[in-house]
């Protein structure tokens, strides 16, 4: 090792401060890899070089003042385009919010902005969260850097293409069954979900609110970690958010694995491209290495995790859904009456994938379907929450693939939305259960693309699993 | 279920519709089994009881601004189309 790698979060955020470097210099160089890479991969639904350029300034005219800018000092922030920002279009990538510029700020947007760091554009996402490719965007697909006919995986994927192709070295994305994980695992980075509660969503548009989670993509654990501890903490404007102010977990990473029990998940095995499995015991051996003690363990419940989740999230997403409606903000289909212009406008302004999910939500809430669906669905997601309960009665952590394969070629899983959310079916169960879990790149599948494996743990323990993702980072 | 969630959609995609959301339902049976008569439901990860913040004024978003991002407003209201049938 030669001293940490100058593109890192870590290294710009501590050369901008020293005055070694300078923001907008950091920031032009950036913006030249966007405008190299861009048209092909569509990380962006929007760049906002101009207000970029403003903010570099901003941090450079700091640091000559004397002024500390902050632990994100000068570092390019890509956001996924579900997260608001106050007089900057706000799409969710879809056609209901096209044009649409919000009149305030997503609370983790302005804990970036205080930290000093400079948010260089809006990422591409599948319609309002919902999908696992990108190929639900309004906007057209975003593509993987690692091979362009490929999916970045979704939702997050605009973000996981942004980090992965060094158009900023960090993102937020969020996840509420695996947009953060799958999409990281897929483009070969760090994706971190933390627990529920741990960041405030005040400003992120809501997709199934008791699931959802705004966290940190990143080149390397430390950087994910330097972004979490900028984001995280109570928010007044989220009454879910956890009023404790949680410690730092960034100065807590180099203690290793000596001595934590590992589980390494059996029921997850199920379906995983032999590939995957191969690095994921790759992983367990290299955390026994390290000096974890690695054992199976079984979570029967977690096998339910899809149904639960396809029925929650959907119950949830069309409750949430019913907001656009054509009248206080983005699209409006003029019809003779409000019902009818309520109906044609959702019609016209959501994708299909929306709209299977806002009907099947309504479904499961439906008179007469409520107990059968969602009320068990419910029951079910207690039981693995129980279930998780249990197993970390005997282990510290959880270990298992983050995606069943790596990513797939556009278009594979279109026509069958089931095959499409089996692509989440690792990633889900946590968050029923609100814990927290990431996905570490641990090298790569027979087809050359990368491989993410996943570690859980219970909730707010995220210090202990990226110690462990730290470890595995360096094995790979 | 289109009409509940107030979506116009067109023959072609109730058919589909129908089709796809039978094929997950299909799916979701494995659940029915399930013993579930002692599980409480878990409606959220933290059961957070009276959240509460001061009783004190705070500036609420700007009404102008608020109203500009709306398809139609007038006299300071969000103006739609006419709901009970009859023309204004």
């Amino acid at each position: 090792m030669t001293g940490p790698d100058p593109a890192t979060a870590l290294a710009i955020a501590a050369d901008v401060r020293s005055g070694t470097r300078k923001a907008v210099d950091v920031l032009e160089e950036h913006l030249a890899a966007v405008a190299a890479r861009e048209p092909e991969l569509h990380a962006f639904n929007l760049v906002t070089a101009d207000e970029a350029r403003a903010a570099a300034e901003a941090v450079d005219a700091a640091v000559a003042a004397g002024r500390d800018p902050g632990p994100l000092a000068g570092v390019p922030v890509a956001l996924k385009d579900n997260l608001c920002t106050r007089g900057i279009p706000t799409t969710c990538s879809s056609r209901i919010l096209e044009g649409w510029r919000p009149p305030y700020t997503a609370t983790v947007v302005e804990r970036v902005v205080a930290a000093g760091g400079v948010c260089i554009g809006k990422t591409n996402l599948d319609e309002f969260a919902m999908g696992s490719s990108t190929e639900n965007s309004a906007f057209g697909p975003s593509r993987n850097p690692h091979d362009p006919g490929r999916v970045p995986g979704g939702s997050s994927g605009g973000s996981a293409v942004a980090v992965a192709a060094g158009f900023a070295p960090l993102a937020l994305g969020s996840d509420t069954g695996g947009s953060i994980r799958q999409p990281a695992a897929l483009c070969g980075i760090v994706g971190v979900k933390p627990t529920y509660g741990l960041v405030s969503r005040y400003g992120l548009v809501a997709f199934a609110s008791s699931l959802d989670q705004i966290g940190p993509m990143a080149t390397t654990v430390d950087d994910a970690a330097l972004l979490l501890d900028v984001i995280a903490g109570p928010d007044p404007m989220d009454s879910t958010s956890i009023p404790d102010r949680p410690r730092p977990v960034l100065d807590q990473l180099d203690r290793g694995v000596d001595g934590l029990r590992v589980g390494v998940i059996e029921e997850m095995r199920d379906g995983c491209a032999p590939d995957v499995l191969a690095r994921l015991d790759a992983a367990a051996a290299a955390l026994e290495a390290a000096g974890a003690k690695v054992q199976t363990v079984s979570i029967p419940a977690v096998r339910f995790g899809l149904t639960a989740y396809y029925l929650i999230a959907p119950a949830e997403a069309s409750s949430n859904l019913a907001r656009y409606d054509g009248v206080r903000y983005g699209l409006r289909v003029d019809a003779p009456d409000t019902a009818a212009m309520n109906a044609a406008t959702r019609a016209a302004g959501f994708g299909a994938e929306v709209k299977r999910r806002i009907m099947l939500g309504t479904y499961a809430l439906s008179a007469g379907y409520y107990d059968a669906y969602y009320g068990k669905a419910q029951r079910v997601r207690a039981l693995i929450a129980k279930g998780f309960e249990e197993a970390y009665r005997d282990v510290d952590l959880l270990l298992s693939p983050t995606s069943p394969t790596t990513a797939f070629a556009f278009g594979a899983k279109t026509t069958d939305p089931y095959a499409m959310y089996l692509s989440d079916v690792c990633t889900i169960p946590t968050n029923l259960a609100g814990h927290p879990a990431v996905s570490v790149p641990f090298g790569s599948g027979d087809d050359g693309m990368p491989v993410g494996v996943q570690l859980l743990a219970p909730a707010l323990e995220e210090a202990t699993m990226l110690r462990a993702a730290r470890v595995l980072e360096a094995a790979r | 279920m289109a009409r509940l969630a107030r979506l116009d959609l067109t023959p072609e995609e109730l058919e589909r519709a129908a089709e796809q959301l039978g094929d997950v339902l299909d799916h979701f049976a494995d659940i029915e089994a399930l013993d579930l008569a002692d599980v409480e439901p878990m409606t959220h990860p933290y059961p957070l009881a009276n959240v509460l913040r001061d009783d004190a004024v705070r500036p609420s978003l700007p009404r102008d601004e608020v109203l500009a991002a709306a398809p139609a407003a007038e006299d300071g209201r969000f103006k739609v189309p006419p709901i009970l049938g009859e023309a204004p």
